[in-house]
């Protein structure tokens, strides 16, 4: 009896150490975000208590009469609405270029499209920063070769905007790319032979076959290209600090800034709850495609 | 007909063949001006026109990185936040086994719980985790840069898919020759779960080698900066200086890349192993 009491207790033990760990870093916080969202919290209140105030939803009304907060959400959606397709139509292109071929050479490549994805992002944007340098970058020197002019790769709002997802697009392929990769390897031969002795041909096997088997993994990766996408932040942080005039400045790089740069706590946590809705809205959407899509 | 059909796939691979390379070359413009730039001298990165390779090639920029920057102190905090993140591995695995391999009372509930944790994104989560380390004197210390991040709620979910493959016969065999629960999980699980602790290990270390924003966030020092903020801190300073940029880049990168060459076949099939497809 006692023996099976001990016995008992082992598997908290070995859930306790990590399971403590998100309890502390992510479930208190997250309700400590919540109650701060309502309040003024600076680092006058951070000092001493008292001068913590109560004031309701006038974060959240002041967030949206905020111009720079406005700013931020319709760059960021600018950056989903352009990135996240994409992301997706190049890492599904390369991973049907990739599984064309098995021999070594396609394997190296593999390795080479992956790169990206696991490099620095500090390091990628400060290696992009020297490409799109106006007078000094590669990239304006090549344009001056088919005399085209200097491009103002990061000084002009929309512009910018643009470099940016070049360079996430660039860095996000890899591991969608994977994604992609296994799915199609684990597509039986039989379907494709089977597609051939119907007379499908290229395109219509592509279509008919290839894309609605793949329909798991393009909803895996597009749910989570999206999320990844709606908190944009390293690239603008290093880049460009949100300028020029906020064109590059996303609802991350906002809630950052006010939080830590400007130290209006209960604003940014305001902010932050505001992005938080957002994602799982728009994950929500998502799955309920998907449902009414499987239906059919 | 047939040899008209083999042709036609000939030329057909060749061409595919030729747009991956071309493609390939493409992707890798960013790393191979990186690497030759970071031996270029100052001036030379700032020719109109470029020089592809460096015509006196020069490891001035590193020289410079580890003995008038601080460099050789990032890569020692970079190097402790590795070491911890494998700490944080081994708390995700025991988690996994625990969730997978135990029956117990609110086994559901506490998992749903850590899978919840997922879904919070790390924009909110920032400022209360920074105002309760503040509050426990935590704030520009390693165990305030460490901590955040010890532990990942997806790692944990994919230890748990791996592990509930494991017969559980086998533990119960184990159990019955008088084995401890830790010496169980230590001597036979983690033998048994090798390749999924090495894709996260990997995983682990691309992760703590590339920290970036709670050493940001947390720390005030820069003694205690890690890579990723020193080379933000460095590209803010020399802005101009892009030769000695790309150096302190490439030392960030290729390391990854190695390790990335050597260990590419786990991460691959690692993917395969999770059941995202």
């Amino acid at each position: 009896m006692l023996k099976h009491k001990i016995r008992n207790r082992h598997p908290y033990m070995f859930i306790a150490p990590a399971v403590s760990l998100l309890i502390i870093f992510s479930i208190i916080p997250i309700t400590i975000a919540f109650f701060i969202s309502f309040t003024d919290l600076d680092l006058k209140g951070l000092a001493n208590w008292s001068n913590i105030n109560w004031i309701g939803f006038e974060n959240y009304q002041n967030l949206f009469a905020d111009d720079t907060f406005l700013k931020s959400i319709f760059n960021t959606l600018f950056y989903v609405m352009i990135g996240v397709p994409l992301v997706i139509i190049c890492s599904l292109g390369i991973a049907l270029m990739l599984n064309y071929g098995s021999n070594k050479l396609f394997s190296i490549f593999r390795s080479v499209y992956y790169m990206p994805s696991i490099t620095n992002i500090i390091a990628v944007a400060v290696i992009w920063g020297y490409l799109y340098n106006t007078e000094y970058g590669l990239f304006n020197y090549i344009l001056s070769l088919l005399s085209v002019e200097n491009i103002p790769w990061l000084q002009e709002p929309t512009i910018a905007k643009i470099s940016l997802i070049i360079l996430a697009v660039w860095k996000g392929i890899g591991i969608n790319m994977i994604i992609f990769l296994a799915a199609l390897q684990g597509i039986p031969r039989a379907y494709y032979e089977a597609a051939k002795m119907d007379g499908a041909n290229r395109i219509q096997t592509f279509f008919n076959v290839t894309l609605p088997l793949l329909r798991y993994a393009t909803f895996f990766v597009t749910v989570t290209t999206l999320i990844g996408w709606m908190q944009f932040f390293e690239e603008p942080y290093v880049m460009t600090q949100g300028g020029p005039l906020d064109g590059t400045l996303s609802i991350a790089l906002f809630i950052y800034k006010e939080g830590f740069q400007f130290s209006e706590f209960g604003y940014a946590a305001a902010g932050s709850f505001v992005l938080f809705i957002m994602i799982i809205i728009v994950t929500l959407i998502q799955f309920k495609l998907r449902k009414s899509d499987t239906e059919f | 007909m047939a040899i008209l059909n083999s042709t036609k796939g000939k030329t057909e691979k060749t061409l595919i063949t030729v747009l991956m390379i071309v493609g390939g070359i493409l992707v890798s413009i960013p790393f191979i001006w990186m690497i030759t730039s970071a031996f270029k001298p100052e001036s030379e990165a700032l020719r109109i026109p470029p020089t592809l390779l460096p015509e006196n090639p020069t490891l001035e920029n590193f020289r410079h990185l580890f003995t008038e920057l601080n460099f050789l102190i990032y890569l020692r905090n970079t190097l402790i936040i590795v070491f911890f993140s494998f700490i944080g591995l081994l708390f995700n695995g025991m988690a996994g086994y625990g969730f997978a391999k135990f029956e117990f009372k609110g086994r559901e509930k506490i998992f749903y719980l850590v899978l919840a944790t997922m879904m919070i994104p790390g924009q909110v989560t920032m400022i209360p985790v920074y105002l309760l380390l503040n509050g426990i004197g935590l704030t520009n210390t390693l165990p305030g840069i460490i901590l955040p991040g010890l532990v990942a709620a997806f790692s944990i979910f994919l230890f748990r898919q791996f592990m509930t493959t494991i017969p559980t016969d086998l533990i119960e065999a184990a159990r019955l020759d008088g084995a401890g629960e830790f010496y169980i999980f230590f001597r036979l699980i983690i033998p048994i779960a090798k390749p999924i602790f090495a894709v996260q290990g990997i995983l682990a270390f691309i992760g703590a080698w590339n920290s970036f924003l709670w050493p940001l966030i947390v720390a005030n020092d820069e003694s205690l900066y890690t890579l990723s903020v020193g080379l933000s801190l460095l590209q803010g300073q020399y802005s101009n200086n892009f030769a000695l940029q790309m150096a302190g880049a490439a030392f960030m990168v290729v390391p990854i890349i190695i390790i990335f060459s050597f260990f590419q076949k786990y991460i691959v099939e690692g993917f395969t192993m999770s059941g995202i497809k």
